[in-house]
This record gives structure tokens, C-alpha cells and sequence, in this order.
């Protein structure tokens, strides 16, 4: 194990009994707010897609959008 | 014995952390089910122009679930293109072509996880790309944290315009893992990482590179790529029916291209029926290892593809969505209008009919109907 990797697990193994009733903090009944369409990333599939191949095909940086197949391949 | 017993003690207690933290996520998952995405329609006309490419056309998306479980999606978009870009006008004769893209995909839904199935067939008279893809998410954490992992092979045929000869291939692979997890009862961030992969003819049969001030050989780009990306958001709901966002990619890659992308996003409703988005990106990269855009020696990779060089983008831009029509379970038809202005400003790409930077303004106009039902 790499020195950074053993430092990380033990400082998870020193944290984590702090969290060790980790539970989820947010109940479905409190994410009323969430489920609104401007809490999205991304709303409408289409007009997002075209803006991210506009981007894809002038820029040299693609991927980790969360838009799926914005590129095309095409050069 | 003590350094045993301590060991020991340390070990039953991380197994007890671990053992907590998977009962929490996994437990919590019960008999509840995700939902299959909503069906829909979108009718879209967009336009870009800017740097004398102008692209529009029209594209339609449908999505429909069948029985309970699955969710079909069909989508056909068409770019019209005419090209007279720099690029073009001092190294060719400017051109106009059309793409057409199909895609289709298939959601199944099995309780908290949702499998998606997709492929897609892009079409230009001198380069078609075929992909499929698969994207796994599974909600665990009492729905609190979704995670996404996913796969694109993608392979494309590469041809040039009255030479029936030339016929290269380009292969991609895509693989990205994501988790999105709510923080609070208003606030929602995500991490996604991609990497790309790939090999084959990625270069363009028609870009000259520049040698001595003069456009004289074909641009030479390596026949491998390997990239990755990170991507942070946050979305927060500000209480005045209004929201906030944040973005930020890192990109690196094997070419030696390193970027960084920013985007911010505030969205509110206005009344009953219109909502109002504005948006601010900027983007920063460094230029490839083999780029130049004058080169006085012979390298063995050379390109003076702009997309390649050292340069920075700042894009305002405004949406107004308006509810058209409300039907009774919660049925909806909207009309969009978006528009963003784009400024592209190159650090060492000379513009040859000026002899300065180059640089240019883009629009880019959407215009699209949505209906739920």
C-alpha cells in the first residue's frame, strides 16, 4: 500500500467511529424542495445535449459532463 | 500481548464501522423502488453561429414507458452546416454539409437501481460514428446518495470528401463513474469522473498544419488519446421559489492539454407561469504538446488545430421558460426560448489575414417546445 492510500484508510479507521451510526439525515418527507425541476442539473435532454457537442467540438475538454453522448466523434 | 490485544480491538471496531456503514446503505433500501424517467417530448430548432461556421437544424426527442419497468427514448437531431471558419478560408474553400444523429435508449428499472441501454448512429458524407453505452445507478443510503457507473464504445469511419480511397477508422472508449448525494433538505452535489481512450485516425483529412508562415502538410496527430475529466456541482434551493448552481470540470489528457471549466447558474420562477435562467461559463486550456500555429522545425506530430491550442471562452446566457398549458395530473406543455453569447480569444493562434490573435463571438440560440404526459 502506497503511503498516501495507508494514511487515507487510517484516517478513516481514527473518524469513522464518530459516524459509526451513520444514518441517512435527510427523510424523504424533508425533499419536497429537491423534487422541484430548478433543483435539476440537468431539466430538459435535448437543448442540453446540442450545448454540450457546441462546446465538445471548439474545446479540447470532454467527459464527467453528466450529459450523456454529448460528443459525436465528428472532427 | 498488548500490541496484539490493541490490534485486535482496532480491528473489531473498524469491522463494526464497516459492517454499520454497509447496513446503512444497503439496508435502507427496503422494498422502495426508483422511478422510471418521466415520458416526455421536446421539439428543439437551434442555431450556433459564430467564427463563420453556422450550424441549425431541427431535433426531436420522445420517451415513453412500456409496461412498468421500462422506458424507451428515440431522438433525431440534424446539424446544417456551412463552414467558412478561419481555418477554412485560408487553407480551403468553404463548404456545407449535414449531420444527422439518431439515438435510442432502454431505462429498466429493478427496485433502487435503473439500468440504461443506449446506441447511437451519427451521419456526415465523410464520417460516421456509431456508439453504445451502458450507465448502471443505484440509489442506496435511504435514497441520499446515487451512484452511477457507466460505459460508451464508440466506433467511427473516418472518409474525405472525392477521394473514395481514403477510409480510416477511430475507435473511443468512455468509462465514468458518479455519485450524486442530497447534503440537506436544499442542497444537492454531485462528482463525476470520466476517462477517455483513443485509437485510431483522430486527426482531420483536410487541416493544414503551417510550416514557416506557410499552410504546407497535412496535420500528423498521434493515433492514441487518453483523457480524464472531474466534474463538481452543487445545487442549491435559495426559499424565493429561486436556485443556485455551481460547476467546475478539471481535464487532463496524454496530449498535455489541461483545462479548466466553471460554470455558475441562478434560476427563478417569475409568477405562475415563467421561469427565468441565466448562466455564466468559462473555460481555460493549455495547448497540446504538437500544436503550433507556425512551426519552424519538423516534429513528428504537428497540427495547428485550433481546438488544440492554448485559449479561454466566456459564454453569458438567458432562458425564459412559459407554461403553456397545465392538464390535470400534472401534465405540462412549455415553450423555451435560450440564447448565449459565447467570446472564444486565442492565446497563440494568428489569425493569417490580420496577423493578430484570433478571436471571435458565437451565439447560440435554442428554441424548443416540452410536453410531459
Amino acid at each position: 500500500m502506497r503511503p498516501p492510500t495507508l494514511a487515507l484508510a487510517a484516517g478513516m479507521l481514527v473518524l469513522l467511529p464518530g459516524c459509526a451510526r451513520l444514518e441517512p439525515w435527510v427523510k424523504p418527507y424533508e425533499r419536497e424542495r429537491l423534487a422541484d425541476p430548478i433543483m435539476q442539473f440537468s431539466r430538459d435532454g435535448l437543448p442540453d445535449k446540442h450545448r454540450e457537442h457546441v462546446f465538445v467540438v471548439r474545446e479540447a475538454a470532454r467527459g464527467a459532463t453528466g450529459v450523456q453522448g454529448g460528443g459525436c466523434g465528428c472532427n | 500481548m498488548a500490541a496484539t490485544e490493541r490490534f485486535g480491538s482496532l480491528a473489531a471496531h473498524a469491522w463494526r464501522v464497516l459492517a454499520s456503514l454497509a447496513g446503512g446503505l444497503l439496508a435502507s433500501g427496503g422494498a422502495r423502488a426508483v422511478d422510471l424517467p418521466a415520458d416526455r417530448a421536446e421539439a428543439l430548432f437551434h442555431v450556433y453561429d459564430g467564427g463563420g461556421v453556422r450550424a441549425t437544424g431541427p431535433a426531436l426527442l420522445v420517451r415513453k414507458k412500456l409496461a412498468d419497468k421500462v422506458s424507451v427514448s428515440g431522438s433525431y437531431y440534424v446539424d446544417m452546416v456551412s463552414n467558412a471558419s478561419v481555418d477554412v478560408v485560408t487553407t480551403a474553400s468553404p463548404f456545407k454539409e449535414k449531420r444527422d444523429a439518431f439515438d435510442v435508449g432502454v431505462d429498466y428499472v429493478v427496485r433502487d437501481a435503473t439500468l440504461k441501454f443506449s446506441a447511437s448512429s451519427s451521419q456526415e458524407p465523410d464520417y460516421t460514428a456509431r456508439s453504445w453505452g451502458l450507465d448502471v445507478s443505484q440509489e442506496v443510503f435511504g435514497g441520499m446518495t446515487t451512484v452511477n457507473l457507466g460505459y460508451t464504445r464508440g466506433n467511427d469511419r473516418v472518409g474525405k470528401h472525392l477521394e473514395p480511397n481514403f477510409a480510416e477508422r477511430a475507435t473511443h472508449w468512455q468509462y465514468r463513474v458518479g455519485v450524486t448525494q442530497v447534503l440537506t433538505p436544499r442542497w444537492i452535489a454531485s462528482a463525476n469522473v470520466e476517462a477517455v481512450s483513443d485509437d485510431g485516425y483522430l486527426g482531420s483529412p483536410y487541416r493544414v498544419a503551417r510550416f514557416f508562415g506557410v499552410p504546407s502538410r497535412h496535420e500528423n496527430v498521434p493515433g492514441t488519446r487518453s483523457s480524464r475529466a472531474i466534474k463538481l456541482r452543487a445545487i442549491g434551493d435559495l426559499g424565493a421559489r429561486d436556485a443556485v448552481r455551481g460547476e467546475y470540470r478539471y481535464f487532463w489528457d496524454n496530449w498535455a492539454i489541461k483545462a479548466h471549466t466553471l460554470e455558475a447558474g441562478y434560476s427563478r420562477y417569475i409568477g405562475e407561469l415563467w421561469l427565468a435562467d441565466a448562466t455564466a461559463r468559462f473555460h481555460k486550456q493549455g495547448a497540446a504538446l504538437f500544436y503550433s500555429d507556425n512551426f519552424t522545425t519538423t516534429p513528428t506530430y504537428f497540427s495547428t488545430n485550433r481546438q488544440l491550442s492554448a485559449f479561454d471562452s466566456f459564454g453569458l446566457g438567458l432562458k425564459l421558460s412559459y407554461l403553456l398549458k397545465r392538464v390535470e395530473g400534472g401534465h405540462e406543455v412549455k415553450a423555451h426560448g435560450a440564447y448565449e453569447r459565447i467570446r472564444f480569444q486565442y492565446g497563440d493562434f494568428t489569425d493569417a489575414r490580420t496577423g493578430r490573435d484570433y478571436s471571435f463571438d458565437a451565439n447560440l440560440l435554442q428554441l424548443y417546445l416540452t410536453a410531459s404526459f
